[in-house]
């Protein structure tokens, strides 16, 4: 079939919505007699709830009501956590504090009033009587016997976990040489430009409870918070409008989520709690928070022979959705793109007096692809070969996919070294060397990194998931012949209503302005799991594809039997369904459209008239399978149908980032001089979208990189608690991206997709940091942790 | 107490009595409904909320609604011109300039604002002028050919 629109430049169909100022954001959705919520949230990291009045605030204008943890302990469950994993410690998650606070931000008290100003004037009224405990903030800390934050444990290790496959002890009992590297991956915060923000509306007679909320998982938010706040879950319906940026950070379920819908349950009116910037910075999840020792073993000849890492997880206070998992997703991509014959992860989980983390953009994966990246720069300055000869030694070949893993994964398709080829190529690659070489003659310090990463992605088989790994679609093509496609993916900036309609158009052979992309409302769509892990294309537009095809065969029997034809002398083409050659010439009729079901007149249905006609557009069966008067026996009226898609396997995309950066002697500055991406996401359904998704990953892996890091002091203030101490990467900060691709189709799916969501922060931090500390190697550095600020730098010149 | 405000948003003359502590955006967001003005931060850090007041791109989360008083206020529901997009509205379209589209409304008005002073800005000068503005998703490089786009645009017609 010919693609008018899969693999096309295709301009977004959500932009000009977006452009004007039209689209609905939670907070842009506005119900007559709203009221407001705000949240007293603790000010100390640790400490004893001695005593809460909230009589002043109780009686302050515009004050409808207030909830204290004691309150409501009773009447909603549990914050859930839905990782399972052997012995793990799960503390008590309420939704508002009852005895203790935990960390900065811990939601102790709930104000609602008649406007959020006032709601906030009466923060400062409701009276906290706390007795500060002894606080622990550092994870190595935490796990030596420091102040223990959950009594009942004994001690603050959530779990243990050791994870890998081969004879570790014999790799490096073999090895010519090791390396062994302490590393540090800084807590990030996601920073979604769209705060959270939470509208609830209950309506008493109908018993039913509506919430609208800046969430990536609609339908799992769904069945958590009905059963948080005990309301059937067929009588909460969950909408996502326009959600402005996730990064992971709403695929959680968070105790806000619960609360306002509880509290919209108990005073019978619409409540909305719309979260500051600097709630987000405390008590939105936050991202990575490693330490540990990687440790790799090889020959001289630079074959890598074992890997180990052993890390502590920074967990924060409590679990989230998935805050222990994350750091297993490290274990599971510690192979990278070679062959490493045994592989060795060591975690251990710990609570800190901090926000939990959870998963942000890549999710375990960029620290996983850090520590080996790393790691392969480590043995390429031991053995002084070239860093990009040290991958290429080590990579599998395109024969040997799938590609197993001493982490126990499989590869589906990979072709690494055509990829790493290619990116040389296109940076001039033994040309900058040379001029690096001289650079460093002359004074200059040039650095050049290489990271050839690859990224497991397609999230996943629900035997590897915890709430299921598929997708669903429904696609129907209403009687006038529009398609409505329902997907339970939820987009939030992605642009799969642009996407996922290419699909359709093109398989379907209508325009694609025919196509509405209806997602993130229960109410409306199938149960779906949601928008994270790199999954929504590779998974759900998979399902978009199955169920039209689903929807295709039950079109072709319908045209079988209105051209009274077999349905095996039947082809589709064009949007066409048509009596092949042979039988079309024995036909009597004209293959011209039968009934133009777009230009219908107002009001009325047209008639299907196939009398002597050789072709029906798909629009034409679809009026007549809605009007069901020419149907064959046995068939459903409408066109519709629906498909649950459960992925087989992940998909691992891959590709080479290379930085080149020069670094100003005077100041440590560090500037970029090149970036070249070259990324393998399998087929392409938008270029557009996906340089996209490449651009914003590299500039998340930027900010990691150079600017970005969560403080918290001894005590456990947040330092970093506003856009004026997080340093968000600037448009000033950026490279002028030179990006390119290879195309290895995935086996996975029928649609060849990979997944591009996360490769820019997998990809490209290894590649700059390789990059700063190759400009700083006549310093004899050979690593430093990030955030490399021109600070650090400019101190190790000064020493020199 | 309240006082009374006169101000014209997008062209249009709006009177209403105000608390002076109410912010701009909050006056235009939910007195006005004029929701296309977004607030990101609260700190006139993210520029999600920047809007025109008398020709100058401001943070409309730390000005006070009275303090517009009297003047003129275009924000992006006003850009758009009997139905034509701004260049820079085209701009963002045509170049892929926006993701989740939260920053958007902001970056586009300080985007307006910039090719008014520079018609044909370097890239340097883009990125000077966008300096205010966050996005979390486009990487900005997107913006910057649509900004480029733009004043290509409106230089040609």
């Amino acid at each position: 079939m010919p693609n008018n629109y899969v693999g096309q430049r295709v301009k977004r169909t959500e932009d000009p919505r977006l452009i004007r100022g039209l689209a609905h954001y939670v907070d842009d959705v506005a119900l007559p007699g709203t009221l407001h919520v705000t949240f007293v949230r603790s000010i100390y990291a640790h400490a004893k709830i001695t005593g809460i009045d909230t009589s002043a605030a109780r009686s302050a204008p515009g004050v409808v009501a207030v909830y204290t943890g004691q309150d409501v302990a009773a009447k909603i469950g549990q914050v859930p956590c839905a990782s399972a994993l052997p012995d793990l410690k799960v503390p008590d998650h309420r939704v508002l504090a009852t005895d203790k606070v935990y960390f900065v931000g811990h939601p102790i008290a709930a104000i609602v009033a008649t406007d959020k100003y006032a709601a906030r004037d009466a923060v400062d009224l409701l009276m906290v009587d706390y007795e500060e405990l002894p606080v622990v903030t550092d994870v190595e800390q935490a796990a030596a016997g420091g102040p223990v934050i959950h009594e009942a444990f004994g001690d603050n290790i959530a779990y243990k976990l050791t994870s890998g496959e081969g004879d570790i002890d014999a790799a490096f009992a073999a090895a010519d040489r090791t390396v062994k590297q302490r590393v540090l991956h800084n807590r990030l915060a996601p920073i979604a430009m769209e705060p959270r923000g939470v509208l609830a509306r209950y309506f008493p007679g109908e018993e039913e409870l509506t919430i609208w909320s800046s969430t990536q998982i609609p339908h799992l938010m769904r069945t958590q918070v009905a059963l948080m706040i005990g309301i059937p879950e067929n009588k909460l319906r969950v909408i996502t409008p326009e959600v402005g940026g996730g990064f992971g950070s709403k695929l959680n379920v968070y105790a806000e989520e619960a609360l306002l819908g509880w509290i919209s349950m108990q005073l019978g009116k619409p409540v909305k709690w719309i979260e500051t910037r600097r709630e987000n910075m405390q008590a939105t999840i936050h991202g990575r928070g490693q330490v540990g020792d990687v440790e790799i073993a090889f020959k001289n000849d630079g074959t890598i022979t074992g890997l180990r890492y052993s890390v502590f997880a920074d967990l924060g206070a409590y679990h989230q959705l998935l805050t222990p998992a994350i750091p297993t997703l490290t274990g599971l991509m510690l192979s990278g793109a070679y062959k490493i014959p045994a592989i060795q992860m060591n975690i251990i989980g710990c609570f800190t007096n901090k926000m939990a983390t959870d998963a942000y953009r890549g999710a375990g994966r960029p620290e996983a692809t850090y520590i080996v990246e790393r790691a392969l720069d480590l043995v390429a300055a031991e053995l002084g070969v070239d860093p990009a000869e040290v991958r290429r030694k080590n990579f599998p070949s395109p024969s040997e996919f799938p590609f197993h893993t001493a982490t126990g994964l499989d590869y589906d398709s990979g072709d690494y070294e055509t990829a790493l080829n290619k990116a040389q190529e296109i940076v001039g690659y033994a040309k900058l060397r040379e001029e690096q070489k001289q650079g460093r003659h002359d004074g200059r310090l040039i650095g050049i990194g290489v990271s050839t990463y690859v990224e497991i992605c397609a999230l996943g088989p629900s035997q590897a998931m915890p709430a299921g790994g598929w997708e669903s679609a429904t696609v129907r093509i209403e009687p006038t012949g529009k398609v409505t496609v329902l997907t339970g993916a939820s987009p939030h900036g992605q642009g799969q209503e642009t996407s996922f309609a290419q699909i359709a158009a093109d398989q379907l052979g209508v325009d694609i302005n025919d196509v509405t992309v209806i997602h993130g409302d229960t109410g409306v769509v199938q149960y779906g799991i949601g928008t994270f892990g790199s999954r929504a294309t590779a998974v759900g537009g998979t399902a978009v594809y199955v169920a039209i095809e689903k929807l295709k065969e039950k079109a072709h029997k319908i045209a079988a039997h209105m051209l009274k034809a077999d349905a095996s002398r039947l082809s589709f083409e064009g949007g066409k369904y048509s009596l092949q050659a042979a039988a079309a010439a024995s036909a009597t009729g004209t293959s011209e459209p039968v009934v133009p079901v777009g230009e219908a007149p107002a009001g009325a249905l047209p008639e299907p008239q196939t009398e002597g006609k050789s072709s029906l557009t798909i629009q034409d069966i679809a009026l007549a399978a809605h009007l069901a008067k020419e149907l064959p026996p046995d068939t459903e009226p409408g066109l519709s149908a629906t498909y649950f898609f459960e992925p087989k396997n992940f998909t691992f995309p891959f590709g080479t980032h290379i930085a080149v950066v020069e670094i100003d002697h005077e100041t440590g500055d560090i500037k970029f001089l090149r970036y070249v991406a070259v990324d393998d996401c399998g087929r392409v359904i938008n270029p557009m979208l996906v340089d996209g998704q490449v651009h914003g990953g590299i500039v998340q892996s930027i900010g990691q990189a150079m600017y970005e890091e969560v403080v918290y002091d001894e005590q456990g203030q947040l330092l970093t608690g506003t856009l004026m101490d997080y340093a968000v990467p600037r448009a000033k900060h950026i490279p002028d991206f030179e990006l390119d691709r290879t195309e290895t189709p995935s086996p996975v799916n029928p649609l060849g997709v990979k997944g591009v969501g996360e490769a820019g922060t997998i990809g490209a931090t290894p590649a700059i940091v390789g990059a700063i500390v190759d400009a700083l190697a006549p310093f004899g550095v050979r690593h430093l942790d990030m955030p490399i600020k021109p600070e650090n730098v400019w101190r190790i010149i000064s020493r020199g | 107490m309240k006082k009374a405000i006169n101000l014209s948003v997008n062209g249009v003359s709006h009177t209403d009595e105000v608390e002076p502590r109410m912010l701009l955006v909050h006056y235009l967001r939910d007195v006005l409904e004029l929701t296309g003005t977004h607030v990101g931060c609260e700190t006139s850090l993210c520029g999600a909320c920047t809007v025109m007041l008398d020709g100058q791109a401001v943070k409309s989360c730390t000005v006070f609604a009275v303090q517009a008083d009297g003047s003129a206020v275009t924000t992006i529901e006003g850009l758009a011109q009997n139905g034509e997009l701004h260049p820079v509205q085209e701009g963002f379209w045509e170049k892929h300039g926006l993701q989740c589209g939260y920053c958007t409304p902001g970056m586009i008005v300080s985007a307006a604002q910039l090719l008014d002073r520079n018609a044909s800005p370097s890239r340097e000068e883009i990125c000077h002028g966008l300096d205010g503005n966050l996005c979390r998703c486009t990487g900005y490089q997107h913006i910057i050919e649509a900004v480029e786009y733009a004043a290509k645009k409106a230089a040609g017609s």
